[in-house]
């Protein structure tokens, strides 16, 4: 160190060696120390068993780096300034992923270093964390009125491929009826995850009411080999089919279990899957308090019954309350542990991993600054002002609101009847600081020209817009009168 | 208050030398559960009121069957109460940022740098919405594209998806890819084993089981080292793929992985690389280099994005040329102008998690990364391999442990230790001794199951930990051992200065008692 500051103080601009402040061992002088003490003449000797022929014996060829902090947030700062977010811009995207308020005090809890550089420490000296998360439990069982919720999983889309697979091996059938309006992206994901062990028959949602063919479903199930009934509440059009109860007694009296995915935000006002027949319910926390992130803030959740039977077949952790050695502790650990693929590698459920706890904590926290009376008002404004929305679009000449007639609850599709399509009603929307709704996929609807659409494809016709507690009544009537001028 | 002056000298002012060892106490706030804590009324924040008419029809337009009548049973407290609430349980937990984190073996504990909050948390990251207009996302696709090329570089790869969840979905996102492959051959219904090792970890036998392949495990050879005449014995025209760790979780290094990928690769199968473990050989050596077709890594674990209590982390797959028709759909693509999301890829296996991966954390590892270069990774594996070296060192200088296989042999960045003389010697076992570490403000794990290495105890200190750190560390391991020799029943009862005593787990295996929610509780315990 001392070089750098040459003879009487005199600034030399030296900046070797090299001393990254994220490995203080880059000291060479401590370097030379711990090889002394090791008894190795350097660092090679610790990549003896690396053979010669696979060793890189050039620099990666990566970008320069920026080791100021000061360059690097420039760098990455520049990289930001080229994205526009929704907080600057007013946003009608939802389809999964959902621009709600996030507290305040949410984000202060989350980011604290305690919780967020944890990791994988006992139920001791780790207890906050067993605590936080057997709370996000318990939450979640009070919102879904289900009496076991797992620690989370990835997202919403693993938890439906998951819940499936567990109503696979708690019936041993083969084949998953899949009755509502399912977002393509996760109906690949569910297809490639119980692909080895399961048949998906998707049964087409009606296309003039966006509802489940209830007969259609009656039918599949007559045929036999059911494993379960998946439904969406609200599904992928962002409507409460009236037939969910319905398909729950239909999929039961086939002998198939009932598993249902809900937007957990719905159910202050929504009723709970478990209250209208579902055997397990599923979903992403997103909307409680994670932030969007471009989508990749999720975590999966999975609820059902306390039946041993359904308690053995979740692949993830659960985790318990249990006495401690002293009168009025509360202790944690894990629930039947030896169902996971940590215990038992390949014989265990599915399998396991680092997944999303943090997000599950940010939910607790959500769910507790929210209360009973915050999430039964924050429904009451979503389904209030979404379908104000509905109703002023429909207002707008060249709109239409194909599926007006069910509750729907944040997305709502929307069908634009003149020669301008999704995307240019975008394109100017954009032009005027609003984020319009994206295309629906193009299954949902018939395509114009009357040709089967190709399932994902984006339709020219309509679009999902979504409306949250986010959305003033002013911002709604900006979007209608945007509207009026684009759509022709 | 002030007594009458008293004659004092500079020595009465002066502060003695600590001990040796912290006297350290975790946080113990008593804390009870929220549910405890609700008084009926509270509130702990408002929402915005309708504004717009309510009038009878919403949400009262849903069928009766259909909506909530009664109220979810959630707690009521105010703001500051649930805010204390989880700052105290915070405290009761040990975060990386608070001790020397090199217990969590495997687990490549390392320093989540600040600035890289700051990026994650920026609104331009936390606030778009995936279906934004491309236009509109050009920094953050420029991030993602920018960190597929460099783990490319990194590995060898020649393409990556960023979209995995973590790790083990990565490992399942690389078992998909495999088993679309030889679909594609018409080959799926013959090849239908994969091979790994003991030494891997437990989600390459469980995912490639959950895709539908039958699982072989090899076990080390006499040293330690993966077994190349059990791989030949295994491998053969059922066979799909190698899956398999390197440095195994021993930290052993296995110095003929090329013939272990030849040997799959003459039998028709693929090489598929978990890197995990691959903190230490950051520019040191490449998975396509050793002929790996896949490969994933951990950017929680080496790319220094924060634990999250157990995620949110992110995965990365690299795969080569023959492989990356099957990577997760989108890609990011960019034409020399402008980035965009590619949907359009009809042999890709679809979608591994909603929309393009855990985005946050790309950005952190990204930043990461740049803030490194190639110069810094290295530095990285090297003073990682030297930490580990050194501690491996002190480590068994203590009593009653040991490292098993690999006799006189260097390790990498990890090692796998024993306590199995200790053990046989006082009847402590090196879960009791991981709890009464507790009590001196670290922790360390033991193994994954079957504990093939006994009395197992795994430690990572990587490059973010100082010789002082390891000293420290070191020198509560041997304060503990010498204990479990002069006082075993201290080591037993443990944890002492921790926030819980012992927990009763044998409730948490009943059906009749388990409880894993309050409203379970409830009803099963206090019968209410």
């Amino acid at each position: 160190m001392r070089e750098a500051f040459g003879k009487r103080g005199a600034l030399t601009g030296q900046r070797e060696p090299f001393v990254h402040p994220y490995i203080p061992n880059s000291v060479p002088e401590t370097k030379r120390a711990m090889l002394a003490e090791v008894g190795a003449a350097s660092v090679e000797e610790f990549y003896a068993d690396v053979p010669e022929s696979i060793r890189l014996r050039r620099p990666l060829d990566l970008p320069a780096p920026l080791r100021s902090e000061a360059a690097l947030a420039r760098h990455v700062g520049g990289l930001l300034a080229r994205n526009r977010s929704a907080r600057d811009t007013l946003s009608f995207l939802g389809a999964g992923v959902y621009q709600h308020h996030v507290p305040a005090v949410v984000d202060e809890v989350v980011n604290r270093s305690e919780f967020l550089t944890a990791y994988a420490g006992e139920p001791y000296e780790d207890h906050g964390r067993f605590q936080a998360l057997w709370e996000y439990q318990s939450l979640m069982g009070e919102l879904l009125e289900a009496d076991v919720v797992t620690v989370p999983v990835y997202d919403g889309f693993q938890a439906a491929g998951t819940a499936l697979r567990m109503a696979g091996r708690i019936t041993g059938a083969r084949r998953l009826l899949v009755a509502s309006a399912v977002a393509p992206d996760k109906l690949s994901k569910i297809e490639d995850y119980v692909r080895p062990v399961h048949d998906v028959v998707v049964v087409p949602v009606s296309p003039a009411t966006g509802l489940a063919d209830l007969d259609a479903v009656r039918a599949e199930l007559a045929a036999g080999d059911v494993a379960a009934v998946y439904a969406e509440a609200p599904s992928a059009l962002g409507l409460v089919d009236p037939a969910l109860p319905a398909l729950g007694e239909a999929a039961h009296g086939a002998g198939a279990l009932y598993v249902v995915g809900c937007n957990p935000m719905s159910l202050g006002v929504v009723a709970p899957p478990a209250s209208y027949g579902a055997d397990i319910a599923c979903g992403d926390v997103q909307p409680l308090g994670v932030h969007m992130s471009f989508g990749g803030g999720n975590a999966g959740f999975i609820a059902t019954r306390d039946e041993e039977r359904f308690v053995a077949e979740f692949p993830s952790r659960l985790f318990g309350v249990a006495p401690t050695s002293v009168e009025g502790e509360w202790g944690f650990g894990d629930v039947a542990y030896d169902r996971t693929s940590f215990a038992l590698r390949e014989e265990g459920k599915e399998w396991v991993g680092t997944a999303a706890a943090l997000n599950g904590i940010t939910a607790g926290v959500y769910l507790a600054v929210m209360g009973p009376q915050g999430m039964r008002e924050i429904g009451e404004t979503i389904m209030a002002r979404t379908r104000y929305a509905m109703n002023r679009l429909a207002e707008v000449p060249g709109v239409e609101l194909p599926y007006a007639g069910a509750a729907h609850f944040a997305d709502f599709a929307v069908r634009f009847t003149g020669t301008a399509t999704v995307a240019e009603i975008n394109d100017g929307l954009l032009e005027r600081g609003i984020f319009g709704g994206s295309p629906l996929p193009g299954s949902y609807a018939p395509a114009r020209d009357g040709a089967a659409p190709r399932r994902g494809a984006p339709s020219e016709t309509d679009a999902l817009y979504c409306v949250t507690e986010v959305h003033s009544k002013d911002d709604i009537d900006r979007l209608a009168a945007a509207l009026e001028e684009l759509v022709k | 208050m002030r007594t009458a002056p008293v004659s004092v000298t500079p020595a009465d002012a002066k502060i003695g030398p600590k001990p040796p060892l912290r006297r350290f106490h975790q946080a113990r706030w008593d804390e009870p559960l929220l549910f405890e804590l609700s008084t009926p009324g509270e509130r702990g924040v408002l929402v915005p009121e309708p504004e717009v008419p309510l009038d009878g029809a919403v949400p009262n337009e849903l069928p009766d069957a259909l909506r909530r009548t009664a109220p979810p049973a959630l707690p009521e407290l105010s703001q500051l109460h649930v805010l204390r609430h989880y700052l105290r349980l915070s405290q009761e937990n040990l975060g990386a940022d608070l001790n020397i984190d090199v217990g969590q073996g495997t687990c490549t504990m390392k320093y989540s740098p600040k600035i890289n909050e700051q990026f994650a948390r920026d609104h331009r990251v936390a606030e778009l919405h995936p279906l934004q207009d491309e236009r509109t996302v050009q920094g953050v696709l420029e991030i993602v594209h920018r960190l597929e090329g460099m783990l490319a570089e990194i590995s060898g790869m020649d393409r990556v998806s960023l979209q995995p969840g973590a790790g083990s979905a990565a490992i399942y996102a690389n078992v998909a890819m495999i088993r679309a492959y030889f679909a594609d051959r018409g080959e799926l219904d013959q090849r239908d084993e994969v091979i790994t090792t003991i030494f891997s970890h437990p989600s390459n036998a469980a995912c490639a089981k959950t895709a539908g392949f039958k699982v072989i495990t090899l076990y080390p050879d006499a040293d330690g080292y993966p077994d190349l005449e059990a791989l030949k014995a295994a491998v053969g025209p059922r066979t799909a793929a190698l899956l398999i760790t390197n440095p195994e979780d021993t930290g052993i290094f296995n110095p003929r992985i090329e013939e272990f990928v030849r040997t799959v690769h003459e039998a028709g199968g693929l090489a598929c690389y978990d890197q995990a473990n691959a903190n230490g050989i950051l520019g040191i050596t490449r998975a396509r280099d050793a002929g790996f077709d896949l490969c994933h890594f951990n950017l929680h674990k080496t790319f220094s994005t924060p634990h999250g209590c157990g995620g949110p982390g992110a995965g990365a797959c690299g795969v080569s040329e023959a492989l990356v028709p099957y990577l997760p759909r989108p890609t990011v693509e960019f034409d020399g102008t402008a980035y965009r999301l590619d949907d359009d890829r009809p042999g890709s296996v679809g979608k591994v998690r909603p929309f393009y991966g855990v985005v946050p954390n790309l950005v952190r590892a990204y930043a990461w990364i740049m803030s490194l270069g190639a110069e810094g990774l290295r530095e990285v594996a090297e003073v990682a391999a030297l930490n580990n070296n050194y501690l491996m060192k002190k480590v068994l200088e203590i009593r009653g442990v040991s490292a098993p296989y690999a006799e006189g042999r260097r390790r990498v960045e990890q090692v796998r230790y024993s306590w199995a003389e200790l053990a046989e010697d006082t009847g402590v076992h090196s879960e009791e001794i991981g709890l009464r570490a507790a009590d001196f403000g670290t922790h360390y794990w033991t193994s994954h199951h079957p504990y093939v290495v006994p009395e197992p105890m795994t430690l990572e200190p990587t490059e973010s930990y100082s010789k002082a750190d390891l000293d420290e560390y070191a020198a509560i391991l041997a304060e503990v051992a010498r204990e479990a020799y002069d006082d075993a029943e201290a080591v037993r009862t443990a944890p002492h200065r921790s926030t819980v005593h012992r927990v009763r787990e044998e409730t948490l295996e009943d059906p009749a008692t388990w409880a894993v929610t309050w409203r379970a509780y409830r009803r099963k315990i206090l019968g209410a």
